[in-house]
């Protein structure tokens, strides 16, 4: 590189370039001093913890704030990006976590929204499907212009998501958490799909708190801790090990450490469950299980395959409709139906998949999330009123016990993060000891270091003498933290393994396979 | 045979005539809703149309002046609802309401202060109101059975603001479903994240939705004041607005479908005018508040039933908060 030949200087620089980028939000310190480099077609992940502060570099680039100082360069040219628009003018497309499509419009509306070639779509639309077409068969991204895009997978709503960002001529793309949403299958279509967008000489940028991930398919990776930028790798020349360390700030464990398991006596026992749905189509088809006494069975499976409906059963949300459930020796079946409640007392505790939706009242103070379900216990009651000091009283003893930050009761459930909100639901449901643990999702959405923890508590319930039932759609969670798995497919248990056995590829092949493993059953 | 058909011709003639109001004000409704606004404030924005457009007329003796103020207020009105809920993001039902019982309210006082006439506008005539329009060859052809009946009472005779509220439909259609606004205004009620997203300021899409809707309602009631009756009426809207977005919504938020709707309501009000103090077969004289109330209970039977799932645009009501 010459100084006499400036366009070839700028030809080499790189794609992002960030510089001192600083950004306050009151008294906190979102991003500090942040420096970044992207290479020109390179997948470049960010890695951090929620709160760390990607959310934010990602928003200043995209134009939903404007950093309070500091410089970005994109191939070389300083810009101001002030708004959305201006990122888009820059060449930058982002993918969401949460899709910014428009459910009733068909694939193509979408795609063509906000960049339509005239003001009467007619004429728009014949350019937009030609170039929609170029786009799908350059990049190998096929998908249906006239699907209505509410009807499809996430996967391809995804493709969409991306698929407008090209439309717009971005050639630097963000993707934040974009495998949040997505099953294993399509997160492999993903990574080959952003295969392909780097062959093409697109610039990726992967925001994501899964280290596999940034291990599987970036050049480069950043971490971010605390708004600041903590160090910068070659991937290959890094390991999970220490970019978890870089992550959290201090060694964790990543892989579950725990005694072989001591199976005793059957606490739960499940015969010939079915559930159907509203169409009397079977979303949970004949299963049947044995929980024991200091074991911890997983249930690995991709998402939607009935995993949901057996953990409402199983808690009582549902009723047994068909086959019997046995928890401790009370018979539940058609006849004796028995609710959430009264499970409880039979000491059956739940941590619910969807902890906004089932786990806690998102718009209540952590106190009152924390008694839910126990709300009817005379403890936290005095007459008809409830007892204010006894309700606090006994959440800071939670949050002490499950070290949830912050430790103030009195704070609204939203305001936690992911994973305090986590740590909270499963430290109401684990204090009474239950016999038998449900746990769907155990650490959805939650940060390494609380994930360490978490798995920690679950292996301390089973060494106490409990029956465990982990529900995951994390294939690595359910092989460490795990005993026994079973694995399901559209409603039914497919297969069993024990997890010392399992690997993900044996997990995944019985998952895919397991279409044609229950046509042979059935 | 051929009184049958008179009768079946002029019922018809004031089912157009009644639901113009109707009409306007549901597409009104289409641009407001379908950018994710409810507009509950039809009523209002009409009513205050009403008052501008009779109140310059008399003092001008223009009805199109009265027409133009019409709109400037019954807009200024839609501005005020959009400033509440779009750049204070204020419950729009709550704002929408402030609309309707500003405009009863202000319109009598002005109306007294101004005219001392109890509330009313003095009687307008000539070229202070619209008048009918009269179809080359009407005249000629309404003695031709049955197509002169037709043309000469029903599609002839009407003024100009119906014909312009029956044109508003095609017109409120192609600009939602075919212009490059249109899409935007429908993503807008569905994902504004997504149109903020693509680079598109929520905001001033929301407030050009809710313009067109001010524009549209300052016609319906200009037709009210100056076309249909010949002075401002104290709360002479009388709940079109209401029934207008009873309309809109069992019409799914679809101009066509609730045009049909409009023209419903239109024809049972039409048809319960039409009846009072008829004998009919078995009944009997028919009470006339029976009749009277027909359109209402209509409506609520419609809705409570019959037209299925109306599903909303999906943001409506929610006001766009940028910080997440």
């Amino acid at each position: 590189m010459t100084i006499s030949n400036p366009q070839q200087a700028a030809d080499q620089s790189p794609a992002i370039d960030l510089r001192k980028i600083n950004k306050r939000f009151g008294p906190v310190h979102a991003n500090r001093d942040v420096d970044l480099q992207v290479g020109r077609g390179t997948v470049h992940g960010i890695i951090g913890e929620n709160g760390a502060g990607k959310s934010t570099l990602m928003s200043i680039l995209y134009g939903f704030y404007e950093a309070d100082s500091g410089d970005i360069l994109i191939n070389g040219k300083t810009v101001k990006i002030r708004a959305s628009k201006d990122a888009i003018n820059a060449g930058i497309g982002m993918v969401h976590q949460h899709f910014m499509l428009v459910d009733t419009f068909t694939v193509l509306e979408n795609v063509m929204l906000g960049a339509e070639a005239s003001s009467s779509l007619r004429h728009s639309m014949v350019d937009a499907r030609k170039e929609l077409q170029r786009l799908s068969e350059e990049y190998g991204l096929a998908v249906d212009p006239d699907a209505m895009t509410g009807e499809l997978p996430v996967g391809l709503q995804q493709r969409v998501e991306i698929l407008k960002a090209l439309y717009r001529g971005a050639d630097i793309l963000i993707l934040d958490e974009p495998t949040g949403v997505l099953t294993p299958q399509e997160a492999e279509q993903l990574f080959s799909i952003l295969d392909t967008l780097r062959s093409r000489g697109v610039s990726v940028m992967l925001i994501t708190h899964k280290l596999q991930e940034i291990l599987a398919i970036t050049d480069h990776v950043s971490v971010m801790r605390a708004g600041t930028m903590v160090a910068d790798r070659v991937t290959a020349d890094t390991n999970k090990e220490e970019l978890a360390e870089l992550m959290v700030g201090r060694k964790v464990l990543l892989h579950v450490d725990k005694a072989p398991a001591q199976p005793g006596d059957v606490l739960l026992q499940a015969d010939n469950l079915t559930v159907r749905d509203a169409d009397a189509v079977p979303r949970l088809d004949d299963v049947s299980l044995k929980l024991r006494a200091g074991e911890i069975v997983g249930i690995a499976g991709v998402s939607g395959n009935g995993q949901t409906e057996l953990l409402e059963v199983l808690s009582g949300i549902r009723p047994v409709e068909d086959g019997k459930l046995n928890v401790n020796g009370t018979l539940i079946d058609a006849t004796n139906v028995l609710d959430a409640k009264d499970l409880r007392h039979l000491s059956v505790g739940h941590v619910a998949e969807d902890r906004h939706r089932l786990g806690m009242v998102t718009a209540f103070s952590a106190r009152e999330s924390a008694i839910m379900g126990f709300q009817d216990e005379p403890e936290f009651n005095r007459g008809l009123l409830t007892d204010g000091g006894a309700i606090t009283r006994h959440c800071q003893q939670l949050m002490d016990e499950f070290d949830v930050r912050p430790g103030n009761p009195d704070l609204k459930s939203a305001n936690f993060s992911g994973g305090n909100q986590q740590k909270l639901c499963i430290a109401r449901e684990m204090e009474r000891q239950p016999k038998v643990l449900l746990v769907g999702q155990p650490t959805r959405g939650v940060d390494i270091g609380a994930i360490e923890f978490i798995h920690q508590q679950i292996v301390k319930l089973r060494d106490a003498g409990s029956a465990v039932l982990v529900v995951s759609v994390e294939l690595e969670e359910v092989m460490s933290l795990c005993d026994r798995i079973l694995v399901m497919f559209e409603g039914r248990i497919v297969g069993e393994i024990a997890a010392s056995e399992a690997d993900a590829k044996t997990l995944g092949l019985m998952m895919g396979n397991a279409s044609e493993a229950g046509g042979n059953a059935g | 045979m051929n009184d049958v058909l008179l009768m079946l011709v002029s019922i018809l003639d004031s089912t157009i005539r009644v639901s113009t109001p109707l009409i306007l004000c549901a597409m009104a409704g289409v641009f407001s809703e379908r950018s994710g606004i409810v507009d509950i404030g039809l009523e209002g924005k009409m009513l205050a149309g009403a008052f501008a457009a009779a109140a310059t007329a008399a003092v001008t003796g223009s009805a199109w002046l009265g027409l133009g103020c019409a709109i400037i207020v019954s807009v200024g009105m839609a501005l005020l609802h959009g400033f509440a809920c779009i750049t204070h993001r204020g419950n729009q039902v709550v704002s929408g309401l402030a609309i309707n019982i500003l405009a009863s309210g202000l319109t009598v006082t002005l109306g007294i202060a101004w005219f001392a006439q109890g509330g009313q506008t003095p009687q307008l005539s000539g070229d202070a109101r619209f008048a009918a329009l009269e179809f080359p060859g009407a005249a000629a052809v309404a003695d031709v059975p049955v197509i002169g009946a037709i043309y000469s009472e029903l599609l002839s005779g009407h003024n100009l603001l119906v014909y312009l509220a029956l044109l508003a439909v095609p017109l409120t259609w192609w600009v939602i479903f075919r212009s490059r606004f249109g899409l935007r205004l429908r993503a807008v009620g569905e994902n504004p994240q997504a149109v903020d997203t693509a680079g598109i300021s929520v905001a001033w899409l929301r407030y050009r939705a809710v313009m067109c809707a001010g524009i549209l309602c300052g016609i319906a009631g200009t037709y009210l004041s100056t076309a249909q009756n010949a002075a401002f009426l104290k709360d002479m809207s009388a709940g079109k607005g209401y029934i207008a977005l009873a309309a809109l919504i069992f019409g799914k938020w679809h101009p066509k479908a609730a045009l049909f709707a409009c023209l419903l309501f239109g024809f049972l009000e039409a048809l319960s005018v039409r009846l009072q103090g008829v004998q009919l077969p078995v009944i009997g004289e028919v009470p006339v508040q029976l009749m009277q109330a027909l359109p209402y209970v209509l409506t609520v039977i419609l809705l409570a039933g019959f037209i299925g799932k109306a599903i909303a645009p999906k943001a409506i009501g929610i006001p766009y908060n940028k910080e997440r």
